[in-house]
């Protein structure tokens, strides 16, 4: 018997009960995956596969082995390098190279022990627990963590496919898409329009598309003071909305328009030849650059995996980040439905750790710790003005991840200047050390 | 399952939330809550940036920092949004696990 058997509703309330007996013990009592995978031969250590090289598998990993080095654990990631989307808006301001933002994993490989495999995955076997690669491999795990991150719902915006992306740029996915929006912006006249959608809820990083509006009008303010930005948002109002347009006003004044759903912002359709967008009012957009982000779900693999549920997202046992709907397998990251924790970095982070300890706890038969999360994120309006939204987070008796009342909150909205230049050292300081916890 | 299994399982399954005894197989709450503060202050509190570094603490001192950017009498721009997130019994757990850090040469 296995603890995945148990009801998770149970599970949890149990384990929220806090002194209540444990049924965490059961979990050593897992037997070793069956030898059907041929080329994995059976390992006293307990084998930990994780996939997808983001925040939140490279910190699963990392910390897997800090947690216990007895461990033996694999990474798989198709790439060999890794862009941070946190920081590819500063790109669009100039602040950074996409250099400054490339991860490696090896660090990971030659401090941490972790087995670090580029590779694709082609399929995972949860039944028999394996997982198969394009390579022609094939990786057999006692527990499987999975970090997938999103992909698009293509077919929400007429005209809007991948071909379509190498013309109106979606950058939300960090790498050579940052570098073309970056490439069309530099080629755009002074006095032309920047025309940006944002998707609706839930999606990958809240604050980032003001930031990004932001970061733009920095670039324009400095290289091409007559041109304006205008967003097209998919939604009534937007992450640290207040402080945003303050800082708009005092900034950028006049720069930036926002346009929210209710008036006339879902974008129904794109002609990329024309660079124009439609929308649902009927009204038409024409803009010198174009920057779609679509609507979002779990990626690919972890819908094929049958992790996902009916939105599209993976639900999970918020304590030990477990699949509620196949055994062995955890879902971290922005593809996992984490309570009241927003898509980012920082969440995917902290999921990470907590999950780490949870399976490191599970092999050994204790219970996982009692989750403690935080999440900070932070947004350069410019390169001395940062504002930040932060909450600690909870397992509440429903099971669900909370932000703890009385804490967390925005930066303030009378804040100095000088408080702002720090928030915005903060944030520059915040990636540095996001970057090292995760991949270091 | 075998009776030997069950024997470990139950064992396991009386230890207590929030009085887990000192024992190596198990991951401390001062530990967990550690650990969130890496993100922003490094792996082990060792910072690489301007953000401090939170490794070299001895524990009265955190205690001391982390109770006044609960109640706000110490300025921050962020650390009294996180503090007033955890109990005085939180903090002192994690002081104490981030002092032992220093000491183990981590």
């Amino acid at each position: 018997m296995t603890m995945s058997r148990i009801s998770r509703r149970n599970f949890v309330k149990l384990m929220g009960a806090g002194g209540a007996l444990s049924l965490f013990g059961l979990a050593g009592c897992e037997t070793a995956p069956s030898k059907a995978s041929g080329t994995s031969s059976a390992k006293a250590a307990p084998r930990v596969v994780v996939i997808g090289g983001g925040f939140g598998g490279a910190t699963c990993a990392k910390y897997l082995r800090l947690y216990d080095p007895g461990l033996n654990v694999t990474l798989v990631e198709q790439n060999a390098s890794y862009v941070t989307c946190p920081g590819s808006n500063w790109m669009l301001g100039g602040l950074r190279k996409i250099e400054d933002l490339t991860q490696n994993y090896d660090a990971l490989r030659d401090k941490h022990g972790v087995d670090v495999v580029i590779d694709r995955v082609v399929g995972v076997d949860t039944a028999k627990r394996v997982v198969s690669l394009a390579g022609g491999k094939s990786l057999a795990y006692d527990r499987l963590v999975m970090s997938p991150g999103i992909d698009f719902r293509w077919g929400e915006i007429e005209g809007y496919d991948e071909a379509a992306t190498l013309l109106m740029p979606h950058a939300w996915k960090a790498g050579p898409q940052t570098v073309l929006l970056q490439k069309q912006l530099h080629a755009m006249p002074d006095g032309g329009t920047f025309i940006m959608t944002a998707p609706p809820m839930p999606f990958r990083c809240p604050p980032g598309p003001p930031e990004r509006a932001s970061m733009v009008a920095h670039y324009f303010k400095t290289h091409k003071p007559k041109s304006k930005i205008l967003i097209l948002d998919a939604k009534d109002n937007f992450s640290k909305q207040a402080l945003f347009m303050q800082a708009w006003d005092q900034l950028y004044p006049g720069m930036i328009e926002w346009v929210p759903v209710t008036s006339a912002g879902k974008v129904v359709r794109v002609d990329t030849a024309t660079r124009t967008v439609h929308t649902a009012n009927g009204s038409t957009e024409k803009g010198d650059v174009v920057n779609i982000i679509p609507a979002q779900r779990a990626a690919s693999l972890a819908v094929a995996t049958g992790l996902a549920n009916d939105a599209g997202w993976c639900p999970v046992n918020q304590l030990t980040f477990e699949s509620t709907k196949v055994p062995n397998v955890h879902v971290i990251g922005d593809s996992s439905v984490a309570g009241a924790m927003p898509k980012s970095g920082h969440t995917a982070n902290n999921i990470a750790k907590m999950t780490a300890a949870a399976i490191v706890s599970l092999f050994r038969g204790v219970p996982p710790p009692q989750p403690s999360h935080v999440n900070t994120c932070y947004s350069l309006v410019s390169p001395d003005y940062g504002i930040s939204i932060a909450a600690v987070y909870r397992l509440g008796e429903d099971g669900q991840l909370q932000g703890v009342k009385g804490a967390g909150g925005l930066s303030p909205a009378n804040a100095s200047s000088q408080q702002r230049a720090q928030e915005a050292g903060y944030a520059m300081g915040w990636h540095k050390g996001i970057v090292t916890d995760s991949f270091t | 399952m075998n009776g030997m299994h069950i024997a470990a399982c139950c064992a396991a399954g009386l230890a207590l939330f929030g009085t887990a005894v000192a024992n190596a197989q198990t991951i401390s709450r001062g530990q967990v809550i550690a650990a969130t503060c890496y993100t922003c202050h490094g792996t082990h509190g060792v910072s690489p940036s301007d953000i401090p570094s939170i490794d070299y603490i001895p524990a009265e001192r955190m205690i001391q920092t982390l109770k006044a950017y609960k109640t706000g009498t110490r300025y921050s721009t962020v650390m009294g949004r996180h503090s007033s997130g955890y109990s005085d019994e939180e903090i002192v757990e994690t002081a104490n696990y981030l002092a032992s850090l220093q000491k183990k040469g981590k």
